[in-house]
């Protein structure tokens, strides 16, 4: 026992005391929130050329009707044919040539757009809406409404979502912010697991190709050195995890200190909710119109009704679980090869249900409930993704129990299993290895 | 007495059996020579030894009962292929494989400043192994093996790597543990360091145990009775002074004097051929030669394979 504990604070203490832990650690929560930001910030960038489209419109229903944007000008032509104008497309530096036939009352494809080179999504669909607008509205007028009604139509509907707890309160819910929470937490355990898994894989070849781990293994036991590199590692991921929410915290307050002081007072809680607010991309303060706030005020009341106590814990156990189980099967293949190389062919299997975990979730997030995502949270290999994706959204307890309980037997079979092939793989050099060998390795007598 | 025993040990692998039937038994506070070509088995005996992996069949012995996980504290082993972590500072890293051969934190420190002093390398000890050269990080492998005073000590191919100096120095060292009371098992390739060294040696070929005993007993065994004999006078006089229970083998020149080997072939004894001779010439040197275990090794092997 004694040595196990040497082992686990060794691969902990060398892996913390590295520079790249500690830079990881700094540019984790500002890559996160480049992740949120800049995506955003590059969209709003977007196309900053002003390009001009000439129009001809031979049914003369969208003259001066489709509208400029700040990047997108249109040009009406009157009486020029398509082919003129093709002729003497290159000098007159139209970026393209929109050409509308009188047919287009009823005939959906009598529009061309013509162009050297293939237009943006972003135009076809800005002069789709704007032609589809016109085209309701002037059938809306021939039946008789006029354009104060046509505005007057136009209406929003927002739904509070509400639950009612087992002890009979409410509680105000958003399904927004569940799926956010519960996209964020998938992805990271997803990530931890690649993550931290690889490390595991890697410090495994490392003492074997390095040849200590013959040393090592005079003094302890083979599955001793393999689960105290697993857990020390998982101490690791936890460190980092824990580092990650204080600093993002503390950047967060700092932020709002500085720049919104009559927030400075709210609780943590608070904090978490709102970042998570703007996490969930949300419209942010500046864009709330009156009508809006309501739903802006019940997001918020949301998000602090979300129990992040449970989210957190259930967090910690399945991101635990997933990654001794993975981190197990991880260290079998490091044993297994003699260098990272080598990994391809035994990586596929283990990299297979993480895809196909990450590939669900994006529907689970749409169908907390279905089947699907019932059975995808029970089954071991993707249930720490999947359950966590679930969970915001409320899981009732014997689903989460029974998950658990089938990740914990997992765990303990897999680990056993790697133990084995590790026990042989470690001691093993210059052989390819195959699934027959491992297998062999398998039944081998301890 | 029987510091380590193994009994019948029997282990196989997927394709091939990598130990048959070998039982050797270790005195107390001798030196061991294990022995034998590339791929005979050796390692995986000490493997076994040092419970990395367990014997198929057969039984491990240490002061005549089982060896148990704990003892393995008890043991010190140098494999052939040897390494430490590249990326750790040297002294933590032989602080941490002190401890997990348990030792306490304290004891471990200062038994490693003895040891450092005694090689010279203190200003090692915050430099990464990367950082040393290969006959260094020999050195401190050396250190981090005996640094718990093990009972039994097991090093395979110790002097690899090692320039002669340093190969001196080591060989000191193993002989002054023996001197201290530890039992060595002693695997290599190298015969000449054998002879030096080892008390009792066994020889494994082909997965199996085919020799065993002490040295001497060892060469004498293989002796061939030829006498060395140099001398002053007439080789013509001496030869035909011989019978034919003798037969000389070779002649040459030994130091500027006439030199011959001369066989015993039976029913005669070492006095009589000097009685034979002592009238013809002037002897100056009178030897038995007995077989270099490089000899010995080559001989018991090719007998083996036919």
């Amino acid at each position: 026992m004694n040595k196990i504990k040497l082992i686990i604070s060794r691969e902990y203490l060398t892996r913390v005391k590295k520079k790249s832990f500690l830079v990881m650690t700094i540019l984790g929560p500002i890559l996160f929130a480049a992740m949120m930001i800049v995506p955003a910030w590059i969209a709003s960038r977007e196309d900053t050329e002003v390009r001009t489209i000439a129009v001809i419109d031979s049914s003369g229903i969208f003259v001066d009707r489709i509208a400029n944007t700040d990047y997108i000008k249109f040009e009406y032509l009157k009486n020029q044919s398509i082919n003129e104008v093709k002729e003497t497309f290159t000098e007159s530096g139209y970026y393209a040539v929109l050409q509308i036939l009188p047919s287009i009352t009823y005939e959906p494809s009598a529009v061309h757009l013509f162009s050297k080179k293939q237009p943006s999504f972003s135009i076809k669909s800005h002069i789709a809406n704007s032609m589809e607008k016109e085209l309701t509205n002037g059938k809306l007028k021939n039946h008789g409404i006029d354009e104060d009604v046509l505005k007057s139509i136009k209406s929003d509907v927002n739904i509070r979502t509400i639950q009612w707890t087992d002890d009979g309160e409410e509680k105000e819910s958003s399904t927004e912010i569940a799926m956010a929470v519960g996209y964020a937490s998938g992805f990271l355990i997803y990530f931890f697991i690649f993550l931290f898994g690889a490390q595991v894989m890697r410090g495994v070849i490392e003492e074997k190709t390095s040849r200590i781990v013959e040393i090592i293994i005079s003094s302890a036991r083979p599955f001793q050195l393999m689960m105290g590199k697993i857990v020390g590692i998982a101490m690791v991921g936890l460190t980092q995890f824990f580092l990650w929410i204080l600093l993002t915290f503390m950047i967060v307050s700092g932020v709002k200190a500085v720049f919104f002081p009559e927030l400075g007072t709210k609780n943590a809680q608070e904090v978490v909710a709102q970042d998570l607010f703007e996490q969930a991309n949300i419209p942010q303060a500046e864009t709330i119109q009156p009508q809006n706030f309501d739903k802006f005020s019940s997001m918020l009341n949301a998000a602090k009704s979300i129990d992040y106590g449970v989210i957190l814990g259930s967090f910690i156990f399945f991101f635990l679980g997933g990654y001794l189980l993975y981190g197990s099967l991880f260290a079998a293949i490091g044993s297994a090869v003699d260098n990272e190389t080598d990994t391809q062919q035994f990586m596929l299997p283990i990299t297979i249900p993480l895809i196909i975990a990450i590939v669900v979730m994006m529907n689970v997030v749409q169908n907390p409930e279905s089947p699907i995502a019932f059975w995808f949270s029970i089954i071991p290999l993707t249930s720490p993704i999947i359950m966590m994706v679930r969970i915001p959204f409320g899981v009732p307890y014997w689903e989460l129990a029974l998950s658990m309980g089938i990740l914990v037997i997992t765990f303990i079979g897999s680990t056993w299993m790697a133990g084995k092939i590790y026990r042989t793989g470690i001691l093993m050099y210059g052989k390819k290895v195959n699934y027959k060998e491992l297998w062999k390795w398998l039944r081998y007598k301890s | 007495m029987i510091l380590l025993e193994t009994q019948n040990i029997e282990k196989k692998f997927a394709n091939h059996l990598a130990l048959d039937d070998v039982s050797i038994s270790i005195p107390e506070n001798s030196i061991y020579g294990l022995l034998g070509p590339n791929g005979a088995g050796k390692t995986t005996l000490i493997r076994i030894i040092n419970r990395i992996t367990a014997p198929d069949k057969g039984e491990v012995l240490l002061n005549g009962r089982p060896l148990k996980a704990d003892d393995v504290n008890m043991i010190g082993y140098l494999p052939e292929e040897r390494g430490l972590y590249k990326k750790m500072k040297v002294g933590e890293q032989a602080l941490y494989l002190a401890q997990l051969k348990g030792l306490s934190k304290k004891d471990a420190l200062k038994k490693l400043r003895y040891w450092f002093e005694k090689f010279e390398i203190q200003a090692w000890w915050d430099k990464k192994v990367e950082e040393l050269s290969k006959g260094m990080a020999q050195k401190v492998q050396f250190i981090t093996t005996i640094l718990h005073e093990p009972k039994l000590l097991i090093f395979d191919e110790p002097f690899s790597g090692f320039d002669p100096i340093n190969a001196n120095i080591l060989k000191q060292e193993i002989l002054e543990l023996k001197k201290k009371g530890s039992t060595i098992i002693f695997s290599t390739h190298n015969m000449g360091s054998v002879e030096e060294l080892c008390d009792h040696i066994t020889l494994i070929n082909k997965s199996r145990n085919i020799l065993e005993g002490k040295i001497d007993d060892v060469r004498k065994k293989y002796k061939s009775n030829i006498y060395e004999i140099s001398f002053n006078g007439n080789k013509d006089k001496l030869a035909s002074s011989l019978n034919d229970h003798y037969e000389i083998i070779e002649d040459k020149k030994v130091n500027g004097h006439d030199a011959v080997k001369i066989k015993l072939l039976h029913e005669t004894n070492e006095n009589e051929l000097l009685s034979l001779i002592i009238p013809t010439v002037e002897i100056i040197s009178f030897n038995e030669i007995i077989p270099n275990m490089n000899d010995i090794f080559i001989k018991v092997v090719n007998e083996y394979k036919n």
